[in-house]
């Protein structure tokens, strides 16, 4: 008989990297310190009596004085050793969080630490299900039932064993003093809260899907990574380098306005459309215009589908760049040379030299003229206008929950796709000979 | 180089030791060279700035409706749709405003890891543990089943970490747990450009905003962060810094820098022009993973999502930490600002996403 396993082996096992286990057990080993850690007390459970157990705000205020933070990063920092099973409620035991109140906590033994090294094995959990089912039948919950149930069929092979183990160990249990018992049924049991949370829950144990290589081994790497990390680090020790004070000087400062943000520079003017537009009309008064229609152009041939390549790029051809074309863009010789002989067999990038010649020119001349400009003025005094408006959170929620829906995406992309297609076909340079044609036709 | 010389055996002379030794002097040399340029640090030159005044951030809208962790987010351009993918293998588009959901597509996968809204808001992409990437086109009627056009677009040898959108909805970038990540025709599917050279899984991607768009980072469990090409597929600058998995990486505003969070605690922030790191995020207090990261509109602003289930806002310039924002019941997987600024949109293992303004 097979072992069914549980789900597909993709030939990955290794869990994802649990870096904060170092500092947390570090914490957790100061909170225990008898002189300086967090102070404990006794609980009274029916007749037994719990040692060492605290109260969820002296354990708060303990980290918030040790890191010196707020009580709500205190809290938080605590509801993840809860999480994680450093530290165990006990009461309302399923709630893996750490309250600011007077509920009562208690550490959990090293033993049951999480570690990095190994899962929760489902025959351990099979064992202490079952254990708990001879001390008393019908005490599982309805989750562990099903749990319970599922491992009883794919473990079936085990069940002996299983069995077996769960009876020594329950044997062992009686033979422990009543306190003990109970102290360490409810460090088993928060172990298997944190490790098989109850359905609908979820404890820091579960981290993802499990990756490919495993974090606590070195890699092995070949001499053939070996020898292409040196090329690498060759070329990247070649390659030129900015100083600190050039590059962090460029940091922008925070503004909000729509207007200004086109400022800042030509990239933020042209990705907004609002601002092409404007800058367009500026072009326009320039008579300058086929720069930016050529960088256009050149865009959508880069973005634009495998199939539509050979016909944009003869557009643009025919357009910009052949000589006397009715957009001439003025590039110097050279890059002109490349582009047109790159046009032979038009790929994604072909345009890539001649558009970024053509950007630089728009960025050192023309955006800085635009930006003085009575276009780009007069635009900002228009923008400046409307004052903010001082709704009540009430009312804004109420604005926010009557808003129409607004013009759908996918309505907006098909008018712009036929708004194109119209100036597409509009600005097509007019083919004179079939005009006269059909005018001699017509005669 | 020629990188044939890569592919042929052993030189003579060569053994895996001497090569490790090389490996090692030139990986010094390219920190002291870094080092020599280094002649000032980002919190100096910020000393300057304005201290960023009191944030007052909260929850405006809870959007519940997955039943499971939700593990990724991504606005549309219109500012007010989004798309959320979860565990339980479903796939919604909310209306942020009114929480209504307008389209909810069921995958043959759990673990959607990866989603994202097509630029012109007509399609969205996902994938996850299928080790497919497929992009759905949206359509306006509410009662048509929108996952029955699915189209596979990318496909893996493991589960997709991530995918975005380039430019224009015709071409998919996405990276996966295999290692590589690719560039993908849409209409075709067609592989158009692989990237080989990390040596784990691939967690996160960005696309650059610069001018000609033609970079993009990735992080991974191998802690490095590579930003490559997208024309000839070489990887240009590569960072390792952090010491643990990278689980987010994304670019700064200008296009200059990007911003990655990881395993470690910490988040970080590297300059490409001086090509090195220029400022971590990390407290004592913060012990616990970041997930995600993004910047505010202008940069000033860092967001990272941890697995302690809070927010953290630090000041990108000063290095400092502003604020916490607390309400999630479980790890943060995804933050997201809104194309314009005004919103931030947070999803969370707790099985919701919460608006943030």
């Amino acid at each position: 008989m097979t072992i069914r396993t549980a789900r597909p082996d993709r030939v990955q096992h290794f869990r994802p990297r649990m870096h904060c286990l170092k500092k947390l057990e570090a914490m957790v080993v100061e909170m225990q310190d008898q002189k300086s850690g967090v102070k404990g007390s006794e609980q009274k459970l029916n007749v037994t009596t719990i040692p060492h157990v605290l109260t969820g705000k002296d354990i708060i205020a303990w980290i918030a004085n040790k890191m010196k933070t707020t009580p709500e990063e205190a809290q938080t920092f605590s509801t993840m050793l809860v999480a994680y099973g450093y530290i165990y409620p006990l009461q309302n035991h399923k709630k893996l969080v750490m309250c600011n109140d007077s509920s009562l906590y208690r550490f959990q033994t090293p033993y049951f630490w999480p570690t990095q090294k190994w899962f929760a094995e489902d025959s351990d959990y099979a064992i202490y299900l079952a254990k708990r089912n001879i001390r008393k039948k019908g005490m599982l919950e309805p989750y562990e039932q099903a749990h319970y149930n599922h491992l009883h069929e794919w473990l079936n092979h085990k069940w002996d064993f299983i069995v077996m183990q769960a009876t020594e160990q329950y044997k062992a249990g009686k033979e422990r003093k009543k306190p003990d018992r109970v102290v360490f049924d409810c460090q088993e049991r928060a172990y298997w809260i944190v490790n098989k949370p109850p359905r609908r829950t979820h404890s820091a144990i579960d981290c993802g899907p499990e990756r490919l290589i495993d974090p606590n081994t070195d890699e092995k790497i070949t001499f053939d990574q070996y020898r292409r990390q040196n090329m690498f680090y060759q070329q990247a020790i070649m390659r030129s380098k900015v100083k600190s004070s050039v590059s962090l000087g460029a940091v922008d400062l925070p503004t909000k306005m729509r207007v200004e943000r086109w400022s800042f520079s030509l990239f933020e003017l042209l990705s907004d459309l609002r601002g092409r537009d404007d800058f367009k009309i500026f072009l326009k008064k320039e008579f300058s215009g086929e720069n930016l229609a050529f960088w256009e152009a050149a865009e959508e041939l880069k973005w634009g589908t495998a199939a539509s390549m050979t016909a944009k790029a003869e557009t643009i051809f025919k357009t910009f760049l052949a000589p006397g074309a009715p957009r001439w863009i003025n590039i110097d010789g050279r890059t002109m040379g490349l582009t047109v002989k790159g046009l032979d067999h038009p790929h994604r990038y072909v345009l890539e030299a001649a558009q970024t010649h053509v950007f630089l020119l728009m960025k050192k001349d023309t955006f800085f003229r635009y930006l003085k400009s009575p276009v780009y003025k007069d635009i900002q005094k228009k923008a400046l206008n409307p004052e903010a408006h001082n709704f009540s959170p009430a009312q804004l929620e109420q604005n926010a929950n009557s808003r129409s829906p607004g013009i759908h995406p996918i309505i907006l992309w098909q008018q712009e796709e036929e708004e194109k297609a119209k100036a597409a076909a509009a600005s097509a340079p007019v083919d004179v000979k079939a005009m006269m044609s059909k005018i001699d036709r017509k005669k | 180089m020629n990188p044939k010389m890569a592919c042929q055996g052993l030189q003579k002379g060569e053994t895996l030791a001497t090569l490790k030794k090389e490996c090692e002097s030139l990986k010094k040399k390219l920190e002291e060279d870094r080092g020599k340029l280094n002649d000032v640090e980002l919190h100096q030159v910020a000393e300057k700035v304005e201290v960023v005044g009191a944030l007052s951030i909260k929850t405006r809208r809870v959007l519940k409706g997955h039943t499971n962790k939700v593990l990724c987010m991504d606005w549309c351009k219109d500012k007010r749709r989004l798309v959320s993918s979860s565990q339980d293998g479903k796939v919604i588009v909310w209306d942020g405003f009114t929480l209504n959901k307008e389209h909810g597509m069921s995958m043959p996968t759990t673990w959607v890891m990866a989603c994202a809204y097509a630029p012109s808001g007509c399609a969205v992409a996902c994938g996850g543990l299928d080790n497919k990437c497929s992009v759905i086109p949206l359509s306006l009627d509410s009662n048509e089943n929108c996952a029955a056009k699915k189209k596979t677009v990318a496909m893996h040898t493991n589960y997709i970490s991530g995918c975005t959108f380039t430019n224009s909805d015709m071409q998919l970038l996405s990276c996966s747990g295999d290692g590589t990540s690719a560039l993908w025709d849409v209409e075709s599917g067609q592989l158009l450009q692989s990237f080989h050279g990390h040596t784990s899984d691939i967690l996160s991607l960005d696309l650059a905003p610069s001018e000609t768009g033609n970079t993009f980072v990735t992080g991974g469990c191998d802690k490095k962060a590579n930003v490559w090409d997208m024309r000839s597929g070489q990887n240009i600058q590569s960072f390792e810094c952090h010491e643990s998995d990278i689980n987010c990486v994304k670019y700064y505003p200008s296009g200059d820098a990007f911003a990655s969070a990881s395993d470690d605690a910490t988040c970080r922030f590297f300059d490409l022009r001086a090509d090195r790191e220029v400022a971590v995020f990390q407290k004592d207090s913060i012990v616990f993973g970041a997930s995600t990261v993004d910047f505010s509109l202008s940069g000033r602003l860092l967001f990272a999502g941890y697995n302690d289930y809070t927010i953290n806002v630090w000041d990108v310039l000063k290095g400092t930490r502003i604020s916490m924002m607390f309400g999630h019941e479980n790890r943060v997987s995804r933050v997201r600002l809104s194309p314009d600024g005004t919103a931030l949109c947070s999803a969370s293992w707790d099985n919701t996403l919460r608006i943030w303004a």
